[in-house]
């Protein structure tokens, strides 16, 4: 009931809003250069981030969980920054410090690399928002792994990277999969944190989740709500596949 | 597998094992202290103690998931410290099994073989052949492609069994492997396991608190208290004489009683008898089985003891008494009472072999 109200009716108002311009203005709007660049664009960098974020995340939720060192609480709760910050501190924060005068942005500038007003630095956004997603899936599987499990790998003659490949991973795949989803489907809906590092120039580095917003302020409601339905059914056509292929990994094992 | 011939029996059997002076501390807490023992090639030892006793701590050290501050291990004369975990070829089983859930029983077993160097590694036919060998032994054919959860305690136990004897290795370490068994199940684990030592050929090491499992399993039996080896001996020599008053108690019930030595005398309140050979002297304390007494009329000679209550449970009796003063609790075999038992009636009994430790 709640899920109906909360969820179902605005996504009915959002699939049904489009077609006040008919089907033609449908495909007229999304077959827009600007819309298909700034889709392609939030769909890529998000899965590329998320992608990344997964060794990332793991690494961190690994240190975190294996390694007892000073600092190492003041860290764990460092994880949930990017959860807390409002996306817009988040955004003018990294715009500081990665773009052109910033700490990280100048000597990166230097080595020939621009790391904000492009898409590297949409990247760069998204990597910093999605990074707990995973870390906060995978940390507590890796805490209730049995030490015992990899002890017995080793004593049968596992390496290091065999112990890690065939016992841990298998063992942390699901979390990291969830994780994943859970980090991509945050970044594609990411607004706040990603418009003050973009640069936001159209057909380069436009999201498309600020399109909506233009079309928005130029009351193209239609458009709008056209370009938020295309999200929608990218998003959910890739949550589907996500929890798809959890499925698979979920009955492996334990069947 | 590695069914060795049988050794001519007038050939000695060769040291495998020797642990010399191992200590090990976790932070301020001694596990170890200075324990030294062998194990002899073929050997079935047992590491008993109470929980604390530092026994698997012990078997960690001698499967390198544990370093030790100081001391030697020595497998067949190499030195076995130098070596990681992975090269030393032990079979290790862990008490809650510790086996890939991820993988179907097949896989598990042939771990060990996939993991190896190409180049030592056997062809998936031999592996496959070797499995279906391994699932044999631990009596488990046709299930092979079942998955750990799919399994009781007492099969995925012998899982794990199968998954480190695959490795042929030299030497097999058990973690209190059937500690998370029932009374049943271990009971028959038990004496399969013991088979399963004398065929494959394997030196072992099993890690018990479960004295009775020591005592009926292994060929000798090291006990540990406090980091300590106490007393290191066959199962009779242990049983029949317990080094200290703790290894008397940890071996089974005991009945005390303090004493004098005088001479070859043993003198326990108004009764005197002979001291057992090698007694120390003085004030001693006197330790027996509750079930070694021997039971006089109230005017024959012993300890004088009040019955209080008798208790019959199956084949034994329970005879709850003071003896000379002190509440102990005696026990009797047989379906009918020792003569001149009863509630509320008074008798003698004469401990029929007592163990005397230096009063401390």
């Amino acid at each position: 009931m709640w899920l109906g109200l909360v969820v179902v009716l605005p996504l009915t108002a959002l699939v049904l809003r489009p077609w006040e311009v008919g089907l033609s203005g449908i495909w007229s709007t999304l077959t827009e250069d600007r819309v298909l660049a700034a889709l392609r664009l939030s769909f890529g960098v998000s899965l590329l981030a998320a992608l990344t974020n997964i060794p990332l995340g793991l690494m961190t939720a690994w240190t975190l969980t294996r390694y007892e060192f000073p600092g190492r609480r003041v860290i764990d709760a460092l994880v949930d920054l990017p959860f807390a910050l409002p996306t817009a501190v988040a955004g003018i924060a990294l715009t500081a410090i990665y773009g052109p005068t910033g700490v990280l942005g100048e000597p990166l500038a230097k080595l020939g690399i621009k790391a904000a007003y492009n898409p590297i630095g949409i990247y760069i956004a998204l990597l910093f928002i999605g990074l707990p997603f995973v870390v906060r899936t995978v940390q507590p599987v890796l805490q209730d792994l049995d030490r015992e499990v990899e002890e017995a790998a080793q004593t049968l003659g596992a390496t290091n990277l065999q112990r890690f490949r065939l016992v841990v991973l298998p063992a942390v795949l699901p979390a990291l999969v969830s994780g994943f989803s859970l980090a991509f489907a945050r970044a594609v809906g990411e607004y706040g944190s990603v418009i003050f590092i973009a640069g936001n120039m159209p057909l380069k580095s436009e999201i498309a989740p600020l399109l909506i917003v233009i079309k928005l302020e130029q009351y193209d409601y239609a458009g709008a709500a056209t370009v938020g339905l295309a999200m929608l059914l990218i998003s959910f056509g890739a949550l589907l596949a996500v929890n798809g292929l959890q499925l698979v990994l979920a009955r492996r094992g334990r069947a | 597998m590695n069914f060795r011939q049988a050794d001519d029996i007038s050939a000695p059997t060769p040291t495998a094992l020797e642990i010399k002076g191992i200590s090990k501390a976790f932070g301020r807490f001694p596990a170890l202290k200075q324990v030294s023992l062998q194990a002899k090639d073929k050997e079935f030892l047992a590491l008993l103690g109470p929980s604390g006793s530092g026994k698997t701590t012990l078997l960690r050290v001698l499967a390198g998931l544990e370093t030790p501050d100081a001391g030697e291990v020595r497998f067949a004369g190499e030195d076995f410290l130098a070596l990681p975990v992975r090269r030393r070829k032990v079979g290790m089983v862990f008490q809650h099994y510790a086996l890939f859930r991820h993988m179907t029983v097949a896989q598990n077993i042939a771990f060990g073989l996939t993991v190896r160097k190409r180049a030592e590694k056997p062809g998936k036919a031999e592996i496959a052949d070797r499995v279906a060998h391994l699932l044999q032994l631990v009596q488990l054919e046709g299930l092979d492609k079942r998955y750990p959860s799919q399994l009781s305690g007492g099969q995925r136990q012998r899982v794990a069994l199968a998954r480190a004897l695959a490795i042929e290795p030299r030497m097999l370490l058990l973690d209190e492997p059937f500690g998370a068994l029932d009374a049943q199940v271990r009971r028959e684990l038990r004496r399969w396991l013991r088979e399963l030592h004398d065929r494959a050929g394997v030196t072992t090491v099993f890690v018990t608190h479960d004295q009775e499992e020591a005592l009926d399993l292994a060929d000798r039996v090291a006990i540990l208290k406090d980091g300590e080896l106490i007393q290191l001996g066959t199962p009779n020599e242990v049983y029949e004489h317990p080094a200290t008053p703790f290894v008397f108690d940890f071996l089974g019930q005991a009945c005390r009683l303090p004493g004098v030595v005088d001479g070859g005398r043993l003198r326990i309140a108004g009764w005197e008898g002979e001291a057992p050979a090698g007694a120390p002297q003085g004030p001693v304390e006197v330790f027996f089985r509750p079930d070694e007494v021997a039971f006089a009329p109230p005017g024959g000679t012993g300890l004088a003891t009040q019955v209080r209550g008798v208790a019959q449970r199956g084949p034994d009796v329970r005879i709850d008494c003071h003896v000379e003063g002190a509440p102990m609790e005696l026990q009797a075999h047989g379906p009918s009472l020792p003569p001149g038992v009863g509630p509320g009636l008074s008798v003698r009994i004469t401990p029929l072999r007592p163990q005397v430790y230096a009063a401390a």
